[in-house]
């Protein structure tokens, strides 16, 4: 597993983040901006891993990361969805140009 | 070339490609599907870097919790059979020239740095290693934050519950105040 370099993993971790980041900026949708904010924060937890296993081998702290973040995300997904769910009670869309109120 | 590093890159050739086509698909449902296989594609990436704890966190966590969440909550809302509208063709060219640009500098950094890998004994992952030093005080033990996000944990799902709880009197007047 040495001859693929860190920094390959690196690069597959930053591509990814980037086409999360390019999701959240076109897309209107609530439900696949949540999406793009998943593949996101997943490039990160690969960075963690990555770094943990090729620099800092005696140490475990990059796994226990990407433990919480994993945690993290599952809680940040449910509440997004129930806040998503009582937009579209209260609005019938979920797209995010029609949530307006609190802009003006 | 040898063989794990070509299982790497058809790895990485996966989950990029599916994480695209899960941004620009028009139809969501099968967005959510392209986003299920390349988190599964993520799994597969811990199972090559001989992570096999955190592959099966991932596949429970991602794969059969977030993911039908997310496909329950496109069942709630949406037409899953529509196709959502375009995105305006000046919003995609600009979004996409600053996220070319800048995985393109932070590419060119990370090309030139020099890490400092590490040359001593190899990495390996045992679960109880994980047990003891997440509920270890003491060696750098991670028990205040296992606390805390079982504390976070908690507050999140009594949150979702009372966020997305039907109220039966404003039920019935809240869709005529709307927009």
């Amino acid at each position: 597993m040495n001859e693929v370099p860190l920094t390959h993993i690196l690069f597959l971790s930053t591509a990814l983040f980037f086409i999360g980041a390019y999701g959240l900026f076109t897309r209107r949708n609530m439900i696949t901006m949540l999406m793009a904010i998943e593949l996101m924060l997943n490039s990160v937890n690969i960075n963690f891993v990555a770094f943990n296993k090729y620099l800092y081998a005696d140490k475990l702290d990059g796994i226990f990361f990407s433990i919480f973040i994993i945690t993290i995300a599952a809680a940040e997904a449910a509440v997004a969805i129930a806040i998503i769910i009582n937009l579209y009670r209260s609005h019938h869309s979920i797209d995010v140009e029609d949530a307006t109120e609190l802009k003006y | 070339m040898s063989a794990a590093a070509i299982f790497f890159y058809l790895i990485a050739a996966f989950i990029l490609g599916t994480g695209i086509l899960a941004v620009t698909t028009r139809k969501i449902f099968r967005a959510s599907i392209w986003l299920l296989f390349s988190l599964i594609g993520i799994a597969a990436l811990y199972f090559w870097l001989k992570l096999e704890f955190l592959a099966a966190v991932q596949i429970i966590v991602y794969v059969g919790g977030i993911v039908v969440l997310i496909i329950f909550s496109i069942f709630l809302t949406i037409k899953s059979g529509d196709e959502m509208q375009k995105p305006l063709l000046v919003r995609s060219i600009f979004s996409a020239l600053s996220v070319i640009f800048g995985a393109a500098f932070i590419m060119k950094l990370l090309h030139k740095y020099p890490f400092k890998l590490n040359t001593g004994k190899p990495f390996e992952l045992k679960v109880s290693d994980i047990g003891t030093q997440m509920l270890d005080t003491k060696n750098f033990g991670y028990l205040l934050p296992f606390e805390l996000i079982s504390m976070l944990l908690l507050a999140a799902m009594i949150g979702c519950i009372v966020i997305a709880i039907k109220h039966k009197e404003t039920a019935n007047n809240l869709p005529n105040q709307s927009i």
